[in-house]
């Protein structure tokens, strides 16, 4: 056997055989026709016409959202802007395939020069060119496979259009060779809960119909496992999916310390999935669906509606919202369109708030008006706060809406190294792992190139989340993970042993940590935290409490427990 | 002649953009005629093609200038016109 390494996301375990996504077809040589212009335009029609009737019988089968998306890309491939373009190539000698590859390629500089949303739209470009050219070739269209039985799929990174298509449940598991933590593939992983390791560098070494060990905990594939393994990983799997099947119960350890499993949401409608999980409150609303792909910011009315949507599902309990968080990933033409050489350490979060002050403002109003009408117990916090000075300025100004509980966000190791006297003004803090990390590394979270760095298991992010935790025990605020991390269940131990006092996840993982953190008690944790601090880099934090954790003395099974609520 | 000509303020909150310019294309595309729209007094494009709409990079509030010549050109142009002006994001899921 052999393992390979890449990110994992979750923490699920699966097995099964390997099928590979097509690889994309190589750009064809600029070679003159030697058919001649006429016959090279029917070659062209016929595929084109070809690839937008099997793009609508799709958009047919697909049916909501993924319908709209797919008869866009039928309408783009019969588009007679782009036809005009592929015609004059081949008046002027191009073969069929050189003019599909460079009028598409035209089209596609033309909408990444115009940014934003339509940039988006330009991969979609490729994919059609893809299509086309395939058709001309006489080769199978790069795509979804759907073998007919239960896969693991092997591709190099999964486009939208690709994930709108793939059989969910026959999916057993996720491999890609590009892409880190928060590409599309890993948010798709995370929604749907399926077992996914990307940027596997060697996933290239994968054949079809080989059986790997999927183990996204360790983030590592198992090329030819032996029988021992294979069992061992579908107790995993099993144990795995009792859990899910438990009715949910409040988080706790093992000794009865409450952790509070909170859900991290981007929209209203998100939360009766959340509730149906257990989810106790929201760890992490993020509020950006409401400003995203608007060339203006949304009024007080339309946001108000938005929030008391939200509040309204969640009466009684803990809901913390997050204030616009716009910058590098998520661009708002609104905000900020400077262009800057590094968008992740420029005018983002509360700074761009800050600077376009009358949207923080107005949002801070809309959520005082939907708080005063609903019975959810509603706390808001600041994105990437860097400083004590932020704090001061954000929780006042929070307050002098009426918002009760004003809290930041903790992303930038300079906040989590003055957490004290952060939280001498916050009511609490909340760690974004994600950007944490990547601030703590050093390494752009969106580059696939550096996505090894971005491992929140790094000793020196956890000694910064040590940090803010013993700064919350301290001033008794509260210190809650919305990251990633939290929906690791075994780096979930290992945060409360730092001193998190609640955990918000994807709804999906809720039910993995709810099991990992009945089965430890404070010390175990507290000792857990230790070994992983100990450690040189983050691959080996991870081995060592893996190890310690299988050493320990198991604590008695949450499923004969005694539950109340 | 049937040439007809009409400015038009953009009424979709996300301007003409994935869905409405989709809708958009797919309308002067059923036409049958010829129909031209142009971003202020930029260079017109074939309506019918959705690759060029969306490239126009037309935001909300935006004018555009709309031209059509041939059988019906007014009628045209004024159905064309309803769907420039109305919301369509209000009932999108994005």
């Amino acid at each position: 056997m052999s393992t390979l390494r890449g990110v994992g996301i979750g923490s699920g375990v699966s097995q099964g055989p390997v099928v590979r996504m097509a690889e994309p077809l190589p750009a064809p040589e600029n070679a003159r026709s030697a058919v001649g212009a006429d016959q090279e335009r029917t070659r062209v029609r016929d595929a084109i016409t070809a690839v937008a009737s099997e793009l609508t019988t799709r958009a047919e089968a697909a049916g909501g959202a993924a319908q709209e998306v797919l008869e866009a890309q039928a309408m783009i491939a019969e588009d007679p802007s782009l036809q005009d373009e592929i015609d004059a190539r081949i008046d002027d000698g191009a073969t069929a395939e050189w003019a599909v590859h460079d009028a598409f390629a035209g089209f596609k500089a033309t909408l990444e020069a115009v940014g934003g949303y339509l940039g988006e739209r330009a991969a979609d470009l490729d994919d059609i060119a893809q299509r086309v050219l395939a058709r001309l070739r006489g080769v199978s269209a790069p795509g979804v496979p759907d073998p007919g039985h239960p896969f693991v799929l092997v591709a190099r990174d999964l486009a939208p259009a690709d994930t709108a298509l793939l059989k969910l449940d026959q999916v057993l598991a996720l491999i890609t060779s590009d892409g880190g933590p928060t590409s599309h593939t890993a948010i798709l992983a995370r929604e749907k809960g399926i077992v996914a390791v990307v940027g596997v560098a060697q996933a290239g070494v994968l054949t079809d119909g080989e059986t790997v060990i999927v183990d996204a905990a360790a983030g590592a594939v198992t090329t030819e496992p032996s029988a021992d393994e294979l069992g061992r990983a579908a107790e995993r799997a099993s144990a795995r999916r009792s859990a899910e099947a438990l009715p949910p119960t409040p988080g706790a350890l093992a000794d009865g310390t409450p952790i509070a499993l909170l859900a991290n949401l981007g929209k209203p409608a998100d939360a009766a999935d959340a509730v149906s999980r257990g989810a106790e409150g929201v760890g992490l609303f993020r509020t950006e669906f409401l400003f995203l792909s608007a060339a203006q910011a949304p009024t007080v009315a339309q946001q108000r509606e938005s929030y008391r949507e939200l509040l309204a599902a969640f009466e009684g309990k803990k809901v913390v919202v997050r204030l616009l968080d716009a910058g590098a990933d998520k661009p708002l033409a609104f905000l900020n369109d400077a262009h800057e050489e590094n968008p992740a350490l420029g005018l983002r979060g509360l700074r761009a708030l800050r600077a376009s002050e009358d949207i923080l403002r107005e949002q801070l109003t809309a959520l005082a008006e939907a708080d005063a009408e609903t019975g959810a117990d509603l706390w808001v916090m600041a994105p990437m706060v860097t400083t004590v000075e932020e704090t001061a300025y954000f929780t006042t100004l929070a307050r002098e809406y009426g918002l009760k509980t004003a809290g930041v966000m903790v992303e930038v190791p300079a906040s989590a190294l003055l957490a004290d006297r952060v939280l001498a003004h916050a009511d609490f803090a909340s760690i974004g792992t994600n950007d944490l990390t990547q601030y703590t590394m050093a390494a752009d979270r969106m580059l696939g190139s550096v996505a090894g760095f971005q491992d929140p298991w790094h000793p020196a992010v956890l000694r910064l989340v040590g940090e803010v935790g013993a700064a919350g025990a301290r001033a008794a605020k509260p210190v809650g993970i919305c990251g990633e991390a939290a929906a690791d269940p075994l780096l979930a131990v290992v945060l409360v042993g730092l001193g998190a006092t609640s955990l918000s996840m994807a709804p999906a993982a809720l039910a993995d940590v709810r099991l990992a953190l009945s089965e430890r008690t404070l010390d175990d944790a507290r000792r857990l935290a230790e070994i992983a601090l100990a450690a040189d880099d983050a691959a080996g934090a991870r081995a060592a409490v893996a190890a310690a954790v299988a050493d320990l003395t198991p604590h008695p099974n949450p499923q004969q427990k005694e539950t109340t609520s | 002649m049937t040439a007809a000509s009409r400015t038009v303020r953009i009424g979709s909150s996300h301007g003409l953009h994935a869905r409405p310019a989709k809708l958009f294309a797919q309308a002067a595309k059923e036409s049958g005629i010829a129909v031209t729209v142009a971003k202020d007094s930029g260079k017109p494009v074939n309506a019918a093609s959705i690759l060029g709409v969306i490239a126009l990079g037309v935001d909300h509030g935006d004018y555009v200038t709309l031209t059509a010549d041939g059988e019906n050109a007014d009628a045209v142009l004024d159905t064309l016109t309803e769907l420039l002006t109305t919301d369509h994001d209000e009932e999108s899921a994005g």
